[in-house]
Formats: structure tokens, C-alpha cells, sequence
């Protein structure tokens, strides 16, 4: 039982990596589709791109705080899957509500700096900061020794920043040639929910030897 | 007869002087350049032919161009295509330009119609520094310029109710397509600011792919339209109304009566509406092409193809 359960035990930090891999393609993705979704209303002039770096930045470090915060507290892999549904779910009014929302926002705004900036705030903030949280939740997790910790965080910041790096390419380069703007967001948003659950469902096949757990963790971070 | 020979003569000489100058880009002065939010803006001049450029190296990207002796006289093809919209439309009281250049267009248009309105729209306001400094574009109670993306000028005209009977798109060049200039939405928009004998003339430099996406846009939203090209250029004028096109008939008269006045800017008119054919009798794109959207406008992944 115990041997089973190790087993499936050494996939937990895989799949960290693997999830925190997907949050930083998918934040890059839906920057980049920022600025198609934003033309439309606002144009595509410089000072859009600055709203919506300013955004995404802002909320990211928005993100941060609250991840770190939120890590103190009983954190488990559970709760961290549910950051990944929640982050899907709000990411869904980016391709579902944006046009009428952009519509408002262009009749009481005529200064197009301004209605870009407060467009892409309503549009990408609450996402961008939900998706923020992971990082540092992410380290919380994958943190067992004092000494391994920058290791640690250095190794996982690779791996979600090269996420960052692929989903800016791939998007830019070849999604937008395929699909519809809307239908990038939405495989964006299911892709991250389905995270979430499966962060869920490995949570709960390690549940029953929840004291083997902390035990076989010790004696791991001891070698 | 004398006279009318000299002046064929004349403007025989100058033509081949103008695409001789056009081609060499060996010996050219550049008396500015500058490089402003969006480019870089050079101004070159050689042998009395100034020329406005958005990039060095590329030879496609010639913006507009003037004779500094003849300012009036318009040099591009494709500047002159654009008055076969007149052929569709010929008293055009409120004319409305997106993407200024040097400014020649307006100005020859000021001089033509002295009486109708002409908004011109440009994003880069250095460009229309540059215009005003270099290439002679002037404002006045009938000549205006707004520094504004053409697609939230378009969205404002609409709420406003605005009327245009002459739109002109020239916000494309060779190198960079505004892409959210090129979907179906942004052409309805337009579409919306067209008054009953309005006309809309877009330059455009598509070639393969995008040429089929863009014809099939176009097609979608105001149905057959008129191509404008002869075989030399890679750009072509889309030429497109409110109302069903005109009968050759109905372009014939029109062409004769503009002939004398439209000489003195080097356009043959009767030559232009040679170059015009309906796609209601030649359509040469697939049937089942893919339209442009807000949603998918990769425009410039598709003309590099």
C-alpha cells in the first residue's frame, strides 16, 4: 500500500511543474490576444500594448501577494487545484462578454489611453491575479528543505517563465493563423480547469495515507 | 495641335524621368528623416522627385511621391487608380481619407473639388509633420487632419451619424497591414458612414493568400465590387459602393467629361477605366475562402506566404 502510494507520490512535483508550465502559456497567450481583442474598440496604437502590459503586470503582482498569502494557510494541492478551475472560469468572460463590456467603455470613454487601460482592466484583471497566485503557491508546495528552496523556486520560475516564452510564440505565430480569438481563450480556460481537477483527483488518491505522506517526505528530504 | 503634341511630348519625357528616378534608389539625397512612435519617416529627394518612405531597405514602401517643381502632378500609379472612384461617384462633397502619406492626394483633391469637405486621418501625428513640411499638404476650413486610428475614427463617425460619399483607405503599404483595417466588421463600419452615392476606393498590397481572404471579405460585405490594377503593380484599388455598380455606358460618359479635368494631374481617366473589372464577371478566388473577423484577422502571417 505504502509502496503504491509512493509511486504515485513522486508525480506530485511533476505535475506542480507541469501545471505551473501551463499558467504561464496560458497568461501569455491571453496577453498577447489582448491586443486583438482591444483593436477593435481602441485601436492598435502603442499606448494600447501599454495598457495592457500595465495590466497584466499590476494584477500579476497583485497575484503574488495574495498566492503567498493564501499558501500560509493549510495549503494543499487541493486548494491548488481549485486556484487553476477558478482562474478558468475567469478568464470565460474574456471570450464571452468582452464585446458589450468594450461597447460601454468606448461610448463613456473618448480618450482611447484611458478606455484601453480601464477596458483591460475589467477584461484581465481579476484572471491575471488568480493566475499570479500560482507561482508562490506553487514554491510552497515544492518547498521541503530550507536549503533547496531558491533551487527550488529558480527551477520552477523556469519552467512557468519558458511556458510564458512558448505561449507568446505559439500563439503569435500559428494560433492566430488556425482559430478564432474566442476559441483560443476558451481551450485557454479548459485547459486550466482540467488542470485544476486533475490536481484535484491526484490529491485525492494520495488522501488515505495522508500521515505516510509527511513521514515518506522526510525521509526523502533527509538523503 | 502644335501645343497638344508639346504637351503629349512633355508628359511623355516626365513619365519616363519619373520611373527612371522611381527605379534607381542609387544616387538619392535624404533631406530628412526621423524615426516617430510607430517607424521611421525618411524623406529622399533626387532629381526634383521627393519621396516619402516608411523603411530603408525595402524599395516597396514609397509612401508618396512629388515632383518639387510640379507639385500638383501625382507620380504613383496607384494614386491615380484611385480616381477611377470618381467614375463611380463623380461629385463627391465630403470625401474622407484614412492614412495620409504625403498629403498629395488631399491636396490634389482640394484643388479638383475646392467646395467639398476633405477629413483626412492619419495615427502618426510626425507623419503629418512631414507632410505639412515637405510635401506642401495644407489645412484649411475645408481640408482638415485628425491624429486618430482609422478604425476609432470610423466607430465615432458611425455614432455620429456621419455621411461620406468618397471614403479612401490607404492605411496599408507593403510592409505592415493594420489588421483590425482589414475585417468584415471594421468594412460594415465603414460601410455604415457611406451616403446613398457613396464610394469606397481601398489601396491594398495583398498578394497571394491574403488576396483571396481580403477579395472574399470585401465581397461579403457590400457584394460585387470593381478591381483596379494594371499588371505592373502588386497593389490594386477595390472599388466598391452603396448602389450597384454603374454600366460601362455610365463610366464611358463619365470618363469623357472628367478627361480635361483631371489632366493636369497626369490622370488618364479613360486609361483607368480600362483597368476595372466587376468581379461580377471575373472572380478569381475560391468560393469557400475563409473571411477576416475581429476574430481571425492574421492578415500579415497570410501575406507573407
Amino acid at each position: 500500500m505504502t509502496n503504491k502510494n509512493n509511486k504515485i507520490q513522486q508525480w506530485q512535483n511533476p505535475l506542480i511543474y507541469l501545471l505551473a508550465f501551463s499558467s504561464g502559456f496560458c497568461i501569455m497567450g491571453i496577453e498577447l490576444l489582448g491586443g486583438r481583442i482591444l483593436a477593435p474598440f481602441f485601436g492598435s496604437s502603442v499606448h494600447i500594448w501599454g495598457s495592457i502590459i500595465t495590466v497584466f503586470m499590476l494584477s500579476l503582482s497583485f497575484g503574488y501577494l495574495a498566492g503567498g498569502k493564501l499558501s500560509t494557510k493549510s495549503a494543499s494541492l487541493n486548494r491548488y487545484g481549485l486556484i487553476f478551475i477558478f482562474a478558468g472560469i475567469a478568464i470565460l468572460p474574456v471570450a464571452f462578454s468582452s464585446e458589450w463590456l468594450m461597447e460601454a467603455i468606448f461610448l463613456a470613454i473618448e480618450d482611447t489611453r484611458y478606455g484601453s487601460l480601464l477596458a483591460s482592466m475589467a477584461l484581465f484583471f481579476i484572471p491575471t491575479v488568480i493566475l499570479g497566485m500560482i507561482s508562490p503557491y506553487s514554491v510552497r508546495l515544492l518547498v521541503t528543505d530550507k536549503n533547496k528552496s531558491g533551487q527550488v523556486a529558480g527551477f520552477l520560475y523556469f519552467v512557468s517563465t519558458l511556458g510564458s516564452a512558448l505561449g507568446t510564440i505559439i500563439t503569435s505565430f500559428y494560433l492566430v493563423l488556425l482559430f478564432e480569438v474566442n476559441n483560443i481563450i476558451t481551450v485557454f480556460s479548459s485547459i486550466l480547469i482540467l488542470l485544476g481537477l486533475s490536481a484535484m483527483v491526484f490529491n485525492r488518491l494520495n488522501q488515505p495515507t495522508g500521515n505516510h505522506e509527511s513521514i515518506s517526505r522526510q525521509g526523502a528530504t533527509n538523503e | 495641335m502644335n501645343k497638344l503634341l508639346i504637351a503629349f511630348l512633355i508628359s511623355l519625357l516626365s513619365n519616363v524621368l519619373i520611373s527612371a528616378a522611381l527605379n534607381t534608389q542609387a544616387s538619392a539625397e535624404t533631406i530628412h528623416s526621423e524615426r516617430s512612435l510607430y517607424r521611421n519617416i525618411l524623406v529622399e529627394e533626387k532629381r526634383g522627385l521627393r519621396c516619402l518612405k516608411f523603411n530603408v531597405k525595402s524599395a516597396k514602401t514609397q509612401q508618396s511621391c512629388m515632383l518639387v517643381d510640379d507639385p500638383q502632378r501625382l507620380v504613383f500609379n496607384y494614386t491615380k487608380m484611385l480616381f477611377a472612384s470618381l467614375l463611380v461617384n463623380p461629385n463627391p462633397e465630403r470625401i474622407l481619407i484614412v492614412g495620409l502619406g504625403g498629403g498629395t492626394m488631399s491636396n490634389s483633391l482640394h484643388q479638383i473639388f475646392p467646395d467639398a469637405t476633405i477629413t483626412n486621418v492619419e495615427i502618426d501625428p510626425a507623419v503629418i509633420k512631414v507632410a505639412r513640411s515637405y510635401f506642401g499638404f495644407f489645412e484649411n476650413e475645408k481640408v482638415t487632419s485628425v491624429v486618430q486610428d482609422g478604425r476609432i475614427f470610423v466607430k465615432r463617425a458611425v455614432l455620429k451619424q456621419q455621411k461620406y460619399d468618397w471614403i479612401i483607405l490607404d492605411a496599408f503599404n507593403g510592409d505592415y497591414i493594420p489588421e483590425h483595417l482589414m475585417t468584415q466588421e471594421f468594412l460594415q463600419e465603414t460601410k455604415a458612414l457611406l451616403s446613398d452615392n457613396g464610394v469606397l476606393a481601398a489601396n491594398t498590397f495583398s498578394i497571394s493568400d491574403l488576396y483571396d481572404v481580403e477579395s472574399a471579405t470585401y465581397k461579403s460585405v457590400f457584394g460585387d465590387f470593381f478591381n483596379v490594377r494594371n499588371k505592373k503593380n502588386s497593389n490594386r484599388i477595390i472599388l466598391t459602393s452603396e448602389k450597384p455598380l454603374p454600366q460601362d455606358s455610365v463610366i464611358a460618359e463619365r470618363a469623357k467629361a472628367l478627361t480635361t479635368i483631371l489632366r493636369p494631374f497626369n490622370v488618364n481617366i479613360t486609361e483607368i477605366s480600362r483597368y476595372m473589372k466587376s468581379t461580377a464577371i471575373q472572380q478569381d478566388w475560391p468560393k469557400d475562402t475563409r473571411l477576416l473577423t475581429d476574430q481571425y484577422s492574421p492578415a500579415n502571417l497570410l501575406n507573407l506566404k
